[in-house]
């Protein structure tokens, strides 16, 4: 498994975002990639903070699991990665 | 529905700072006072909302530093091209307010109950939930056996100093130095490595519980070094913050 880039942050750094869009603690949830199979707990997924809008990536195959973008007070959310989040 | 407090969600609160005291020339710890604070957890984070005369908003998450039942407190390194913290560690004084939301975070969190030995490796402001941890351990009592692996870039920089040199029952503090040593410095003098983690972490086969906090080529290493020693993958926690030009 390669280092993540210096830029990079992990899971822990959203909490307070998932809390705001699922309404509950979501670091410690499980889940786990559509496209490689790989199930790990939000708080160790890769995340990049600094593009247009929030990206969580699979540790495994770096396939896009979450987006979130945020817009006057309206947060639009892309989950179509996950195969499950639980 | 900005601004509208819905029961038991994450609200944004107005908090007053009640006091700063000064780590290093770069870091600052703020005390507050939150009206509504729920309690929070060693090792859970608040985010912080700064919000411009004209409306623009900058949010950004800094863990706790200070234990359970204790006034809640963020220590903040200063980034000099940062967009928050050069407002919080050099513009905010005891009496202003300012909006937060927490505690947050399930994941980087540590009770007696869960247990030990305990590894704890640090990287620069990386220091600030570990110190949280270590508060806990200390006012709960417990003697679970600790160690603190402690990386910062010379001895100036090295928050927490005369907390740190003073270490409770059970808990060893191994410092290494990075960039600058004083004279007659016998501590190691060089970034983490397998090596080192090697000579200072608790044997594999006793199961430690890991947590790692830094910027994140430091987690990275660590993590890694860790995994090649033989610690289970499950039993380490990681929280990485980004690039910061390294502990």
């Amino acid at each position: 498994m390669q280092p993540l880039e210096d830029n990079v942050l992990d899971g822990n750094a959203i909490g307070g975002l998932l809390i705001e869009v699922f309404g509950t603690e979501m670091t410690t949830a499980v889940g786990t990639c559509g496209s490689c199979g790989t199930a790990r707990q939000v708080a160790e997924l890769p995340v990049y903070p600094r593009g247009p809008g929030t990206v969580v990536r699979c540790r495994h195959c770096d396939n896009l699991l979450m987006v979130f973008v945020q817009a006057r007070g309206v947060t639009c959310v892309d989950l179509r990665g996950l195969a499950s989040l639980t | 529905m900005a601004g509208t407090a819905v029961r038991g969600r994450l609200t944004w609160q107005t908090a007053t700072v009640s006091s700063v005291h000064d780590e290093t020339p770069k870091v600052r710890t703020l005390m507050f006072e939150v009206p509504d604070w729920p309690g929070h957890l060693a090792g859970q984070h608040l985010d912080i909302r700064l919000t411009a005369e004209d409306g623009y908003q900058a949010e950004r998450e800094y863990s706790i530093s200070t234990a359970p039942g204790e006034p809640v407190a963020i220590t903040v390194e200063r980034l000099d091209d940062g967009e928050v913290s050069p407002y919080l560690s050099q513009e905010l004084r005891p009496g202003d307010q300012i909006e937060l939301r927490g505690p947050i975070g399930l994941y980087f969190v540590w009770d007696p109950s869960d247990g030990g030995p305990l590894m704890l490796v640090a990287g620069g402001s990386g220091i600030a939930p570990l110190r949280a941890m270590l508060r806990h351990r200390a006012r709960l009592g417990s003697t679970i056996p600790t160690k603190l692996l402690y990386s910062s870039r010379s001895r100036a920089d090295e928050i927490f100093r005369d907390e740190l040199s003073r270490p409770a029952e059970g808990l060893t503090v191994i410092q290494t130095l990075t960039r600058e040593q004083p004279p007659g410095w016998t501590g190691y003098a060089r970034r983490v490595d397998k090596q080192m983690l090697t000579e200072v972490a608790w044997p594999a086969a006793q199961k430690p519980l890991t947590y790692v906090c830094g910027p994140t080529p430091f987690v990275e290493a660590v993590a890694a070094g860790l995994v090649a020693l033989g610690y289970p993958p499950e039993r380490i926690r990681t929280e990485r913050f980004g690039a910061t030009g390294g502990p």
